[in-house]
């Protein structure tokens, strides 16, 4: 038996109570609230909300890259091993090799000084210790993977010489270059051009099912999700405030935010001059959370109870049972 | 920046690149030929010819002992390039790696490194650099050591600050995620995308390092006799200001010359190698 089959008894990524505070002028800043979540190798997982959500900072957090400042309680176990609080040279180990991350520029995401295969190089050479040739051989094989055009010229190529869409390829084969077994996507394709998007959404998707690892896709973009990914996170003010099966999502949303969301998505067959329905206000500072829910504020359905009690997580009895329950962060869901 | 051939191409286009790098290139060629040949041997005394005026013999003179005004410019121009390349080099080898760690630390060795620096720079330079051979004696070595000191602070700042904006971009952040430790960043990532500015900067503290080099020796606290160099031509040339005026310009314009030179080069690297006016052009 070895590591692998060992450590697949145990779930790919388990979050529990995940808080993180970060220091600003008036103080610490709650700035995730309590995220639990768990999923399986080969399950893919999408995390939806908008700015200032914490969505990016989850993702930082499973990294281990938050800024060094920052307050981090609870419990990131990956494979069994808990990630909070480990020193970072084996966090280091870790980084690359077992979790892998996309970011959203593709264009700042590449060091400009260096040709590609070298930077595709860079996690091969520090986590598998391969020779230059072998890496460069290896970074070959991969750019052919990510369907880069013309791989064997592309590789001796500086990322000015390539577009967006090509980069964000070159992303996604530094990212996969070890096989890691959990991949963070931020927003990989909020840079690109709509056309751009679908491709390098469909490769994540085959890349993801083919090495059976486990995808976080961070995106603030809902129809995105939907043929994306197993499971829907929906974040709002640090906390998850729904999470389902995706199809279960798309077909009843609880969330006033959800609601929301969707309501403010942009359709086609809209007739021309409709506004489009906004969420009104914004999200608040971190510091000015109430106490209750996070939503209180810009909810129509908001009582005084929601703004003194932080809202109970809730199963929908209803549906999405088993593996992936239904679960709502708000007593009055149920309201129309 | 990664292909040279434009970067050359550009540099030879650019004026003040051009010009400042003759210049430069000039002063580097006379302390080459200077080590092997200088029309006269600049120990030599000859007192019946003091103060001559340029004839074919001397083609700029002699000065009040008699030596041969143009054997000691080129020598001399020895003294001011090895100061500049000594104090530049202490500047960049303990500053940068300073700058580098601040910048990659952050926290509380950012703030120990620079507020030492900024410790440091609130002195005058050169009046630190007289106190320094007030104690020390004067001397090559001691003004060298003092004026390379006084560079530390400069590139410290300027490494972490360009550091800092290195690290701020999503490369560095993905270099993170692939595992990498801050030292492996730094040396892959970071140095080389500060390495333009460092050496805009290099040329223009050199300039600062003749400069102050000659001010010293002018004071009679940097090069000691008979080491010739272009401030102490200035200091002797001094008390001879109204017999053989000539005699203060001809180290004068040599300095004025270099500093130029040095830092016109400076201006057209900078905008050679910053890919930003790069992409103007």
């Amino acid at each position: 038996m070895n590591m692998r089959d060992l450590s697949s008894a145990k779930p790919l990524l388990q979050v529990d109570d995940l808080r993180v505070s970060l220091p600003t002028a008036r103080g610490w800043a709650p700035a995730l609230r309590g995220v639990s979540w768990r999923m399986e190798r080969g399950q893919t997982v999408g995390l939806i909300g908008e700015s200032g959500s914490g969505k990016s900072l989850t993702a930082l957090a499973l990294m281990g890259l938050l800024p060094e400042r920052a307050r981090v309680s609870g419990s990131i176990m990956l494979q069994g091993q808990e990630l909070v609080g480990l020193p970072e040279p084996q966090l280091c180990q870790l980084r690359g090799a077992r979790m892998a991350m996309v970011f959203q520029e593709p264009m700042t995401a590449l060091n400009p000084l260096h040709p590609i295969w070298k930077q595709i190089a860079e996690p091969l050479r520090l986590h598998q210790h391969m020779s230059a040739s072998d890496a460069k051989a290896r970074a070959l094989q991969l750019l052919e993977r990510v369907q880069l055009p013309r791989a064997r010229e592309r590789l001796d190529a500086y990322p000015h010489e390539l577009s967006g869409g090509q980069r964000q390829r070159v992303m996604i084969s530094i990212a996969l270059a070890c096989s890691p077994d959990l991949l963070i996507a931020d927003e990989p394709t909020t840079a690109l051009d709509v056309t751009v998007q679908k491709e390098v959404l469909s490769l994540i998707k085959q890349l993801v099912h083919e090495d059976g690892m486990g995808l976080m896709l961070i995106s603030h973009d809902l129809g995105l999700m939907q043929d994306q990914v197993d499971r829907v996170m929906v974040m709002y003010g640090g906390a998850v405030v729904e999470s389902a099966a995706t199809p279960d999502l798309f077909a009843h949303r609880a969330h006033p935010y959800t609601r929301g969301l969707f309501a403010a998505r942009p359709r086609l067959g809209l007739a021309r001059g409709t506004r489009l329905t906004t969420i009104p206000g914004s999200v608040p500072e971190l510091m000015d959370f109430p106490a209750g829910c996070a939503f209180a504020d810009r909810c129509s359905l908001a009582v005084d109870e929601c703004r003194q009690t932080p809202p109970q997580a809730q199963s929908m009895a209803s549906h999405g049972a088993g593996e992936m329950p239904h679960v709502v962060s708000c007593p009055r869901w149920r309201l129309p | 920046m990664p292909n040279k051939n434009a970067v050359w191409q550009r540099a030879l286009r650019h004026p003040s690149f051009v010009a400042g790098g003759a210049m430069v290139l000039l002063m580097v060629l006379c302390a080459v030929l200077s080590l092997f040949w200088s029309p006269y041997p600049v120990g030599d005394i000859d007192i019946p010819n003091k103060l001559a005026s340029p004839s074919a013999a001397h083609w700029l003179g002699t000065d009040s002992l008699g030596r041969d005004i143009g054997s000691l410019l080129l020598v001399g121009s020895q003294n001011s390039l090895l100061v500049g390349f000594i104090a530049v080099g202490i500047g960049l080898g303990v500053g940068v790696p300073l700058g580098l760690l601040a910048s990659a630390r952050r926290g509380w060795v950012e703030e120990v490194i620079m507020r030492a620096s900024d410790f440091t720079f609130a002195f005058p330079a050169l009046l630190s650099a007289i106190m320094l051979t007030a104690i020390y004696g004067p001397g090559l070595v001691v003004s060298i050591v003092a004026i390379g000191i006084f560079n530390i602070p400069v590139f410290a700042r300027i490494s972490r600050g360009a550091a800092n904006a290195v690290w701020a971009r999503d490369y560095t952040a993905a270099a993170r995620a692939a595992g990498k430790g801050p030292l492996a960043i730094t040396l892959a990532h970071v140095l080389p995308n500060i390495a333009s500015v460092l050496i805009v900067q290099a040329t223009i503290q050199f300039a600062i390092a003749i400069l102050a080099e000659a001010a010293l020796s002018y004071l009679g606290l940097g090069t000691q006799p008979p080491q010739p160099s272009w401030g102490r031509m200035l200091n002797e040339a001094q008390s001879q200001m109204f017999q053989a005026p000539m005699l203060a310009v001809y180290p004068g314009a040599a300095i004025a010359l270099a500093v130029l030179g040095l830092n016109l080069l400076g201006d057209g690297l900078r905008d050679v190698l910053d890919p930003r006016l790069a992409r103007q052009r």
